[in-house]
């Protein structure tokens, strides 16, 4: 039963996600409103975290896989992709180490001037 | 014989699962970060497909079923965001600042990059929301006519690289607290890249699940933005 329990808990929030996504006229997916959903259900106590544990710790922990097909779908797309996909990589990778430096970096410069003021 | 493979709702599954077994294997025993298991399970499958003459559809008939699951796996993020969200509330102001300064960056560093290749319109907002997680992204990408196939393709990428060096981007330019490096990772790579800061704390974790949330939200509105700007 306990598991009946967590996946109904989760499959639920995840039914509610999906229909706020098509009713509200947003690219906002499921998933999103989702995270809300739970998190608000968890704060006011709705749902609580034995309820659900250790279904979200067997989800999370398989998450990554989840990624595979659709990373593998791109060998259909080859054939537009044969001419750039150096530039596209480069751009890729050079992006995304620059916006974890600059988020990491302005999250760190707050949270140290913080600790200095409060001490 | 093919059509043993072909048809199988659970061959796509099966050989996933292998890949992605084989990736954490080789993770273990060379501990270098280009063995990240997502990434051995993409070019191991890939390269299955091609030697066997196999289609994406005849793995995808099983496969998708992997994809059905994320939905319901990024909810429970939910989860280490609610037991940090103490840390969090005394952290408001940097948490914020933290993501939307991450947001600026990656379309800022979009546009840069798409003038200084000559990319042209469809291929510039196609990688404007390379930094949420898939679900979001391909919305912004569709609403905006970007290619949205790539736009997937592309955010994964994102997500795989931010996962595979978080570690050592983290070191090698100095975020050594906690929070930022949950916001750093979270903002630069959404999901995936979540999936190693939940490795390295609770906090980095929590932190960076909640990037995913906020991050994805304000990408809606700033890449409606950006999208005129070339």
């Amino acid at each position: 039963m306990k598991y009946l329990k967590q996946i109904g808990i989760i499959i639920f929030i995840s039914f509610l996600g999906e229909v706020l996504s098509r009713v509200i006229p947003l690219p906002v997916a499921a998933s999103v409103y989702g995270i809300v959903i739970l998190f608000l259900c968890l704060n006011f106590k709705i749902v609580k975290v034995s309820d659900i544990k250790e279904t979200c710790k067997f989800l999370i922990d398989i998450m990554p896989l989840m990624f595979v097909p659709a990373a593998v779908g791109l060998i259909a797309l080859w054939d537009v992709l044969k001419t750039s996909w150096l530039v596209y990589l480069i751009i890729t990778l050079l992006s995304t180490y620059v916006v974890m430096i600059v988020s990491g970096h302005v999250t760190q410069f707050i949270v140290k001037r913080k600790n200095r003021i409060e001490r | 014989m093919k059509e043993l493979f072909t048809d199988s709702v659970y061959f796509g599954v099966l050989i996933s699962l292998a890949a992605y077994g084989i990736g954490v294997l080789m993770k273990k025993k060379f501990k270098l970060a280009i063995f990240n298991p997502v990434l051995v399970a993409i070019v191991f499958i890939i390269g299955f497909l091609l030697i066997f003459d196999m289609d994406y559809a005849s793995y995808s008939n099983g496969a998708k079923y992997i994809s059905y699951l994320l939905t319901p796996a990024t909810i429970c993020l939910a989860v280490p965001l609610y037991e940090q969200f103490e840390l969090l509330k005394k952290n408001m102001t940097a948490v914020m600042l933290g993501i939307v300064s991450g947001v600026l960056t990656s379309l800022t560093c979009i546009l840069a990059f798409a003038i200084f290749f000559s990319l042209d319109h469809t291929e510039y907002v196609t990688f404007l929301p390379k930094s949420v997680t898939t679900a979001i992204g391909m919305g912004i990408s569709e609403e905006l006519g970007g290619s949205v196939a790539i736009s997937v393709g592309v955010i994964i990428i994102t997500g795989v690289f931010g996962n595979m060096f978080a570690e050592f981007i983290c070191k090698v330019f100095r975020i050594t607290e906690p929070i930022a490096k949950g916001i750093g990772i979270g903002s630069a790579s959404h999901v995936i890249g979540t999936s190693k800061a939940l490795e390295m704390g609770e906090v980095e974790g929590a932190m960076s699940s909640l990037s995913i949330v906020v991050a994805g939200l304000i990408t809606v509105a700033g890449a409606a933005v950006f999208a005129n700007f070339l």
